[in-house]
């Protein structure tokens, strides 16, 4: 008996009872689309933040202050103060040879409004060099240049999304918003990223850095020359570890550093390979719960399975009557069961990549867009995945059915 | 060919054994057709089970074809069935949900064998159920059924056809066409038939009838009436 006849029969005896054969492969069909869908959106995801920190720039390496310990207490990374702007101004003074440009920030959340419409949103306080290391591209107007920073000027360049929002998409340039009260000409636009999610670089205001200081710090803060966090070009694809090396020489000897450095220095690649590990450890994450329900699918195929065997009790002592041996009646059963978990992987294939394609055109207008990539290789894994578990799950109620003495089968009623 | 020797087959229910064969000897031999006659409870259903390979015997000896059956593996027991002998049941036993064709063809499929479909079109021809191949059990009346289950039993070539009351189910009509087929297996292809009945017409209608009592063989003699054809021992 040949494999394609052995399918045929078990077509045959699936197609008898259509409904339960669907609802059988209903579980595999949820649990495969399941896998394929939450898969692709977990890759869409991970080449999604990939790409926004390509956008950063290139040769980048980012400078910020370490943890601190406090009465044994570590605190967050980046909540020491111990990065000044004298240290970026240090940085790209001292004629380092693997550095390039260096662009300091400080962050703060604000309110910015204009007319009748406000945001919340980020207010960084930049330099000039900014624009060429972050990789930003002015729409229209200008950039900040470094006579803002020294008059601290209340001048502002905005994303994007704040030219959507705040001004109704219309040209902002000259027009004047208020960010915690304090007014701020908007001198220019940049050009959209097209970034994601959390930290959009469109959802930015972009403010002389000494403003900051002057201007929206309160409390302890106002008039400090704390910056978040230094941006800083390498010289070249080859230059990043000695661009790490002597940045840290430098930033060791201003903070008389003797044994734990009270900064992080990371580079572009490190921030990939962090990202990359959580969204791999996220997509895993959600394939395992996909996994689980394809589990409980192949249940229901054992389950029905042993149902199917005691009813076709009689038609397996007939076949035994007329020559099949164990081997034939174990096969039958477990290609139906193979048959009905395959068709189930297909289906749910097919229905797992619509549910990914339909999930990237919903995200397609809103701010987070995601676009999910199924790959061949999660495909092939739920296929043969969903292959196995009807192999798998299809033994012992084959192995029961192979097992029948064929007086008893035929004596079933 | 058939070689019974001090058979038993013994079924514990409870605390009580039940001797379904006590000690029963028999030997046909090829080309007879014998009946098996006796009160239900006699054991003829469980002889014929043992003769066509589907139960082993608690003890004693059967050789078919002088070969042990009880050293037969599952393997081996399942081409015995499949090649030398064809069982007829009282109730046809067809797959319900396949075609007469594929019904007939089943035996060719486990055994391998090629030109399946032309083959189980000509044994359906040949049992005269040629325009209705492919209409299901259900479709057909008890009489069509029964010429399926025939023609199914015939298409491996077996040299033993088991009957078990192959007229326990149908009108008279269809009974006289049914053991009319019977007797054309054993004067044209001189088959080998064992046929358990009920009935004392059809057992006046074979060669040889033995008659069976709580698993031991009551008496066994020629029908003077028989076509009775010489035996090869």
């Amino acid at each position: 008996m040949t494999i394609i006849e052995s399918i045929r029969i078990a077509l045959r005896s699936l197609s008898a009872n259509k409904l339960r054969a669907a609802l059988t492969m209903l579980g595999i069909i949820i649990g495969v689309a399941a896998v394929i869908a939450l898969m692709g959106i977990g890759r869409g995801a991970q080449q999604a933040i990939n790409s926004q920190i390509n956008s950063m720039g290139t040769n980048l390496i980012f400078v910020s202050p370490g943890s601190t310990n406090q009465g044994g207490v570590r605190t967050n990374q980046g909540s020491a103060q111990t990065l000044t702007y004298d240290d970026a101004v240090a940085l790209s003074t001292q004629g380092l040879s693997a550095v390039a440009a260096v662009a300091p920030e400080v962050r703060n959340f604000g309110q910015a409004v204009y007319q009748g419409n406000n945001v919340n949103t980020q207010i960084v306080g930049v330099t000039p060099e900014y624009e060429t290391v972050r990789n930003f591209k002015v729409q229209s107007g200008e950039f900040i240049n470094a006579a803002n920073v020294t008059a601290r000027s209340t001048v502002a360049v905005i994303g994007a999304n704040i030219m959507n929002n705040l001004f109704n998409g219309e040209d902002p340039v000259g027009e004047t918003l208020r960010i915690n009260n304090v007014g701020f000409k908007v001198i220019g636009v940049l050009e959209s990223k097209g970034g994601s999610g959390f930290g959009n670089q469109d959802d930015q205001i972009l403010v002389p850095l000494t403003t900051v200081a002057a201007r929206l710090q309160r409390g302890n803060f106002r008039g400090s020359n704390l910056v978040n966090q230094i941006s800083v070009q390498a010289a070249g694809d080859n230059q990043m570890s000695a661009a790490i090396q002597q940045i840290s020489e430098v930033l060791r000897e201003r903070h008389k550093i003797r044994f734990e450095d009270d900064f992080t220095v990371r580079s572009q690649e490190d921030l990939l390979a962090t990202a990359n590990q959580i969204t791999g450890v996220f997509t895993l994450f959600l394939g395992g719960v996909a996994g689980i329900s394809l589990l409980v699918g192949g249940i229901g195929i054992m389950n029905i399975m042993l149902v199917s065997v005691t009813e076709r009790t009689r038609e397996i002592g007939i076949r035994k009557a007329i020559g099949a041996t164990r081997g034939n009646i174990l096969a039958q059963f477990l290609t139906e069961a193979t048959v009905l978990s395959v068709m189930g992987g297909l289906i749910g294939v097919l229905l797992g990549m619509g549910i990914a394609r339909a999930i990237s055109t919903l995200s397609a207008g809103s701010t987070f867009q995601l676009n999910s990539v199924v790959s061949l290789d999660s495909v092939l894994l739920a296929t043969l995945f969903a292959m196995a578990i009807g192999l798998f799950f299809g033994i012992y109620p084959a192995y029961r059915a192979a097992s029948l003495h064929p007086i008893d089968a035929l004596r079933y009623e | 060919m058939i070689e019974i020797d001090k058979v038993y087959k013994i079924y514990s229910m409870g605390d009580s054994e039940v001797h379904a064969l006590d000690g029963l000897s028999l030997t046909i031999n090829e080309g007879e057709w014998v009946a098996i006659v006796g009160p239900s409870g006699s054991g003829k259903s469980t002889l014929m089970n043992v003769i066509g390979c589907l139960d082993q015997p608690t003890s004693g000896s059967y050789k078919l074809d002088g070969i042990e059956v009880a050293q037969m593996n599952d393997k081996a027991l399942a081409g015995v069935r499949n090649r030398k002998i064809g069982f007829i049941f009282q109730t046809f036993n067809l797959l319900s949900r396949t075609s007469a064709l594929a019904n007939v063809e089943l035996p060719l499929v486990y055994a391998g064998a090629p030109d399946r479909r032309k083959r189980a079109v000509a044994a359906l021809e040949r049992v005269g159920l040629g325009e209705r191949i492919y209409h299901r059990p259900n479709e057909l009346s008890g009489g069509q059924q029964q010429r399926v289950a025939i023609a199914r039993a015939l298409i491996t070539d077996p040299a033993i056809i088991l009957a078990d009351e192959p007229t326990g189910n149908l009108d008279s009509k269809s009974g006289a066409e049914i053991m009319e087929l019977f007797h054309q297996m054993h004067k044209v292809q001189g088959l080998t038939i064992v046929m358990v009945t009920h009935d004392p017409d059809i057992a006046a209608q074979c060669e040889r009838v033995i008659h069976i009592r709580d698993g031991k063989i009551l008496s066994d003699e020629c029908n003077g009436e028989g076509r009775h054809v010489s035996t090869i021992a």
